[in-house]
């Protein structure tokens, strides 16, 4: 007989068993291939860091470049902007962390940790200066949309940020989200400043 | 299809053929089938998809001997179909519209099925087969929708992309896993072909699998009781005819599209190439996943929003079951004909809502749209969760005939009343 009734395993149940498990891994094996060759390729992992001359850059301006084939920000805040944004507790924030891959995954979203590091923290830098800029990703943690910037000549939304238009979401002058279907607040990549007027992104 | 064959061949050849592979026997049984005498227009859309099924195949195979499915070149291929390759333009058009088309046919064949009961027992596979095929179309008409690399192909990629970014922790690989990158971009762009390709012969293989289990139980009918063989007449010639009429009228509305007015239904938007820098100020999906868009902005977190979207979907499945009504047929069913066009409407202002900016408001009035959005997404969830199971147990329906153009039995029609 082809198997057997006896309450025991049998060499037979075994072989069975430790077929069937072989079977099961090499089927895996052989379908991981399939479902890897879709994530990210080589070339498209390897794209390199980019810089970005600050100087022409004037203030009030938001000037979208590319990086990684997404939109990256680099914003030029005003005084009235940086102050503006300060001015907010974290406790009023949707998203309280400052989701700044420069920093502790911890970070709280005050003002200050949405910039470098460096930023006010070293002797010898002006921290008004480095406050102004801005850098933050141009992707919507909504649905990925890029949102459009509020500059004083072209008013944006309630908080003088950017205005998603895809599905309504808004932020603020530190790229944090404050109203909408958003749940993060805008990426900040990480980046470092080479001279006063010249940053590496990646 | 079910139960053993009624064909007798009759020539030596197909008694040769019939012992080694009964094809001739299975297509005469095929379109032998009993089919109810009194199916009316409504009817017919079953008929009319398998046309659209095919025009889609055909011209989507000779259209992708034109189209290079490159980030940098995908647009000006379809630019060079336009105006270059022969009758292209045509074909184009055709692909376009009728994929809007199809939608337009499966919608009637839905609502077909929800007014006269036709998932209720024993059809509930018939039903489940359908709404996956329903997922299935919507899936490939999204994966056609990105393939002229236009900026709203871009971006309702990225979106609905996007959409998976919602779930906890597991999200973010899941959405590189489905670019191929850290956005949409060429790889997308070429996994999208290739599937785009794929999945409407998967699409052939439900129908088989769809008109399979219709043929078991045999087709539901606008009187919604079960019928005797005397009722039902066999499928051709009778319903070939009638069917290949109301074909024939729905090529006639398609036509009229596809030669005299065929960008009606497309955003121009989208003849512009693919920005990844610059959203267009609007993004709207086309006009057939319209409601459901309506319901993913009604709420505003994503995660739930995402949820509700995939829940308006996966209720379809339910319905045979959450319907409690032992009646099939809305003719004898007065309080749920008034659920069944409420959800009409419904659908229609979900639409309306989705074809508008986020913060608009209804005919220049004070009312914000997304308001009207939210009274709806909650009544599409009401009306298949509380009323349809509700309805069926506290519904009088009206007395059933005893079969088609006979009066309801003296006796049954007394209780009920």
């Amino acid at each position: 007989m082809a198997y057997s009734d006896t309450a025991e395993p049998t060499r037979r149940d075994f072989l069975y068993i430790a077929t069937g498990a072989m079977g099961a891994v090499g089927t895996a094996a052989s379908v991981w291939p399939f479902i890897d060759q879709m994530n990210p390729s080589a070339d498209v992992l390897a794209l390199a860091s980019i810089e970005v001359d600050l100087t022409p850059i004037q203030p009030g301006q938001s000037v979208t470049f590319t990086w990684r084939s997404h939109p990256l920000f680099v914003r030029r805040r005003t005084p009235v902007e940086i102050q503006a944004a300060r001015m907010v507790r974290v406790e009023e924030l949707l998203d309280p962390l400052a989701r700044n891959a420069n920093l502790p995954e911890n970070a709280s979203a005050t003002d200050e940790n949405r910039l470098t590091p460096r930023v006010g923290g070293q002797p010898g830098t002006a921290p008004m200066r480095k406050a102004e800029w801005l850098v933050v990703s141009g992707v919507c943690t909504h649905l990925g949309c890029t949102p459009q910037a509020s500059t004083p000549t072209d008013i944006q939304g309630d908080y003088g940020g950017w205005l998603c238009h895809c599905h309504g979401s808004q932020y603020d002058a530190a790229g944090r989200v404050r109203m909408g279907p958003a749940p993060r607040n805008l990426d900040v990549p990480p980046y470092e400043f080479l001279s006063d007027t010249r940053i590496r992104v990646g | 299809m079910a139960g053993p064959s009624i064909y007798q061949p009759k020539s030596q050849f197909a008694r040769w053929m019939e012992a080694r592979l009964p094809i001739i026997g299975f297509t005469y049984d095929f379109m032998a089938y009993p089919t109810p005498r009194n199916l009316n227009v409504w009817y017919a859309f079953g008929s009319i998809l398998v046309a659209f099924l095919v025009i889609q195949i055909v011209t989507g195979i000779v259209l992708a001997m034109h189209y290079t499915p490159d980030s940098s070149l995908a647009f000006n291929s379809v630019e060079h179909i336009m105006r270059d390759v022969n009758s292209g333009w045509l074909l184009r058009y055709m692909h376009s519209n009728g994929a809007s088309f199809f939608f337009l046919a499966v919608y009637i064949h839905m609502f077909r099925g929800l007014y006269y009961g036709s998932y209720k027992a024993p059809r509930e596979m018939i039903w489940i087969l359908g709404v996956l095929l329903y997922l299935v179309m919507m899936a490939t008409a999204f994966l056609g929708y990105t393939l002229p690399w236009g900026q709203m192909s871009f971006w309702a990629a990225t979106v609905i992309t996007n959409l998976f970014s919602a779930i906890p922790v597991i999200g973010e690989p899941i959405v590189q896993w489905l670019w191929g990158g850290f956005g949409v971009d060429n790889a997308t762009l070429h996994r999208f072909f290739s599937l785009h390709y794929l999945l409407p012969f998967v699409i052939a293989g439900i129908v088989v699998l769809h008109v399979w289990a219709l043929h078991v139980p045999g087709n539901s009918n606008p009187v919604g009781i079960e019928l005797t063989i005397d009722d039902k007449v066999p499928f051709h010639p009778y319903y070939t005819v009638k069917d290949l009429f109301y074909v024939a009228l729905f090529l006639i509305f398609y036509a009229a599209i596809v030669f005299y007015s065929p960008e009606i239904l497309v955003t121009t938007v989208n003849n512009t190439p693919a920005n990844p820098i610059v959203t267009p100020e609007e993004i709207v999906p086309e006009w057939y996943l319209l409601p459901y868009y309506a319901i993913l902005r009604s709420i505003p977190n994503k995660l739930i929003g995402v949820i509700a979207l995939f829940a308006a979907l996966i209720t379809l499945f339910f319905v045979p079951w959450l319907d409690s009504s032992k009646v099939k047929s809305a003719r004898f069913r007065p309080t749920y004909k008034i659920y069944f066009w409420l959800l009409v409407v419904d659908a229609i202002a979900l639409g309306y809502v989705g074809s508008h900016p986020v913060d608009a408001r209804l005919f220049n009035t004070a009312i914000p749209l997304v308001w009207i959005g939210r009274v709806a997404t909650l009544y599409y969830f009401l009306h298949f969760w509380l009323i349809l199971p509700v309805v069926g147990r506290i519904e009088k329906p009206s007395p059933l005939p005893a079969g088609i153009g006979k009066p309801a039995p003296a006796e049954l029609s007394g209780s009920v009343r």
